[in-house]
């Protein structure tokens, strides 16, 4: 296979204390997009998804650093590399969507600026011209009367604007690399079926990537062509799409499964997974998910489970795996 | 079916005036100054003890709507009664408590300098919840109900994630007991897992106190699984109102019917890859004359251009504001298209 465009290996991110053990978030992961791949990341509330994009776009969170691990986009190594050449990066080349559009949108500074501002430094548009560039990327994300709108503020848009706003910004320098955090949570699903299709088009026009982050295994279904699952800062399952929601192979991704309204079973009772997610200070050591999990066996509770391989292309870590689902999927 | 509901609005509209620096008013530019309706018209009312959804196009007027419920916000015209009599202007303390809301973006409606404990500690005792002896366990009590624990307490809101931001915003609504829930979005950054216990606690409260709920939400499959009943909005004006089982089987306004066709869906083959909704959504700065939907309706004729559909009643609890609702169904069995 080619080189990956992003190849993520051992990658871990936490908070470094002084004469304490580090709190470790997320604990090596390792994952790798392809050029036009649109790779989903599911899985628990607080396992890491949003931090892992911001690892990659050099954006956490103050106080939170990359630990260990590797970064490579198209073969260059990112942790380490110089903040001026890293920064060059970003805009033309890596570009992300947040999943709280208020918090990443200047409240000043009237949204069509804010969208031109990335053309303007990177592409060298005139003024004219990004400011031109904005108002089409805000009508090909579906905005009403993107002209005027582009002179709203941030405050006098609803949230879907907002995150439509998000998305113009995100577009306007034809990223090979879009981090999408839940990029259509706050659009109704007509919108929301808009945008996916311009995403899918940007994929398949100029071959770009998605690492596309979501709760909504539907929209993974329709959006993605191959998914990693994570919990508690591991991915405890990845393959293509269609496959791991077919024939999960790890007891948590069948626990989501088990839980995920679908429009089509309007009658289904929705099971939820009993219990707490580990505390990130006290891990148990083992596997994350075993105090949770109804098939744990003692050998889960004292080694973390490898990743094997169950089917070509699908892996799973879990020791228990063939036990539980063997014959699960004839 | 004619008990007083708990909440009502009739005809509220809202206006809101953009472009306000001297310069831009003085500018003969249109687009520099100008007002949107937000709102233009609603009649809702949430009964109690229900679950009514409220979903439709993003920047329809949900949130614009939560907030003047809520008193946050007000209208610039119309009435809202509480119990079957107006609301005053200023809400008594009592009946700030009694309705409480889940804001779309939790980010923003926590105060990021305060920790979690310190909030429901101020909170609970400002409103006499529990005596101050037993503040801490009710504060972990209510972020347990939301999947979350003790440790959360120390912490501040920068330091969750999006997910468990939006849980502790629905723990500080439920922590004054409200009888009233407003949840704007409020397990759109959930886990699926978590969504389940969250869905699973609404229902309970609704089930054993009696709350009555207004859920802001776009995930149909979640209306589909919680709400008793579901109210769509397109451009400021409610367009269909119907039990949830009933408009999703038989959706009776074309806009409801292109919402349903764009679901995405879990099976494999079940996805709708040919549907786009045509047309250019609407400007809230220039509402299409006649029904404000039919720019963009397949089904739309000369009358749709020229009448402005109110909501009317089109079966027992079912209303709609579409000249062709009795139609629709033949309508779209044939695959007519007039435009
Ligand atoms: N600034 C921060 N300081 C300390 N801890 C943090 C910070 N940001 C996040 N965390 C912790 O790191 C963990 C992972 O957070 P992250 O935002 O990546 O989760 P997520 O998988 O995106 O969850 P969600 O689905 O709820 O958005 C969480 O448990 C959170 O409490
Ligand atoms: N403070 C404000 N100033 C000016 N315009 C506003 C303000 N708040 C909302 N609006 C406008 O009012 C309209 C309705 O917004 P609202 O937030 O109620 O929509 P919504 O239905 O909640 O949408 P979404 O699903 O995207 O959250 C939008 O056109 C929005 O831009
Ligand atoms: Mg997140
Ligand atoms: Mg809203």
């Amino acid at each position: 296979m080619a080189t990956p465009l992003l190849s993520v290996s051992s990658l871990t991110i936490g908070i470094r204390r002084k004469g304490q053990p580090d709190t470790v978030i997320v604990d090596s992961l390792s994952f790798d997009i392809q050029k036009g791949e649109r790779f989903g990341i599911v899985g628990e509330s607080g396992s890491g998804k949003s931090l892992t994009l911001r690892a990659i776009a050099d954006l956490l969170p103050k106080g939170v650093e990359v630990l260990s691990g590797s970064i490579r986009y198209d073969g260059a190594e990112l942790i380490g590399m110089p903040a001026a050449q890293r920064r060059k990066l970003m805009g033309p080349e890596i570009a992300m969507i947040f999943q709280e559009p208020m918090t990443a949108l200047n409240p000043v500074v009237r949204v069509g600026e804010q969208i031109a501002e990335g053309p303007r430094r990177y592409l060298g548009l005139s003024k004219q011209a990004a400011a031109e560039l904005a108002i089409e990327m805000m009508a090909k994300t579906g905005i009403p009367d993107p002209a005027r709108r582009a002179r709203a503020y941030p405050h006098e848009l609803s949230g879907g604007l907002r995150q439509r706003i998000m998305i113009a910004m995100a577009l306007s320098c034809g990223p090979k690399l879009l981090l999408c955090d839940e990029p259509t949570t706050a659009l109704d699903v007509t919108v929301q079926h808009q945008v996916l299709r311009v995403l899918e088009e940007l994929c398949a026009d100029s071959g770009a990537s998605l690492a596309f982050v979501t709760h909504d295994l539907a929209v993974v279904n329709q959006t993605c062509t191959d998914l990693a699952v994570m919990y508690a800062g591991h991915i405890v399952e990845s393959g293509r799409v269609a496959e791991v929601f077919s024939d999960p192979r790890h007891p948590y991704t069948k626990g989501l499964l088990d839980s995920a309204p679908d429009f089509d079973q309007p009658d289904r009772e929705l099971v939820s997974i009993p219990g707490f997610p580990p505390n990130l200070a006290a891990r148990p050591s083992g596997c994350p998910f075993a105090p949770r999990c109804q098939f744990a066996v003692e050998a889960c509770t004292t080694a973390m489970p490898p990743t094997d391989e169950v089917a070509p292309g699908h892996f799973a870590a879990c020791f228990e795996s063939a036990r539980i689902f063997e014959g699960a999927a004839a | 079916m004619t008990e007083t509901p708990v909440l009502r609005v009739a005809n509220i509209t809202k206006t809101y005036h953009l472009g306000s620096t001297l310069i831009d008013k003085l500018s003969r530019d249109p687009n520099k100054h100008s007002s949107l309706r937000a709102l233009d018209g609603v009649d809702l009312r949430l009964n109690k003890g229900e679950i009514l959804a409220l979903v439709g196009e993003s920047g329809s007027g949900k949130s614009t709507l939560a907030k003047i419920l809520v008193g946050s916000s007000t209208a610039t015209s119309g009435e809202l009664d509480y119990h079957g009599n107006p609301m005053p202007t200023h809400r008594s303390k009592d009946a700030s408590r009694r309705i409480q809301m889940v804001f779309q973006d939790p980010y923003s409606s926590l105060n990021p300098r305060i920790s979690v404990g310190s909030m429901l500690k101020e909170l609970l005792l400002l409103h006499k919840i529990v005596p101050r002896g037993e503040v801490k366990k009710e504060s972990i009590r209510l972020l347990n109900l939301v999947g979350l624990e003790e440790d959360a307490l120390d912490a501040y809101p920068s330091q969750f994630s999006g997910g468990q931001r939006q849980r502790i915003a629905i723990a500080r609504a439920l922590a004054v007991r409200p009888d009233i829930l407003i949840a704007d979005e409020p397990v759109s950054a959930l886990d699926v897992s978590v969504q389940a216990t969250i869905l699973e606690l609404f229902a309970q409260l609704q089930r054993d106190l009696g709350l009555s709920i207004l859920f802001v939400a776009h995930n149909l499959a979640v209306v589909q699984h919680l709400s008793q009943r579901v109210a769509v909005m397109y451009l400021g004006r409610i367009v269909e109102v119907a039990d949830t089982a009933e408009l999703f089987s038989n959706p009776r306004h074309p806009y409801t019917r292109a919402l349903i066709d764009s679901i995405p869906r879990m099976a494999a083959g079940s996805v709708n890859d040919e549907f786009v909704l045509e047309g250019d959504p609407p400007s809230p700065f220039n509402v299409p004359s006649g029904c404000r939907f039919n720019p963009r309706c397949p089904y739309a004729t000369d009358a749709c251009r020229e009448i402005d559909p109110a909501l009317a009643t089109v079966a027992p609890g079912h209303e709609s504001a579409c000249i062709r609702a009795d139609e629709l169904n033949e309508l779209a069995a044939a695959g007519t298209k007039n435009n």
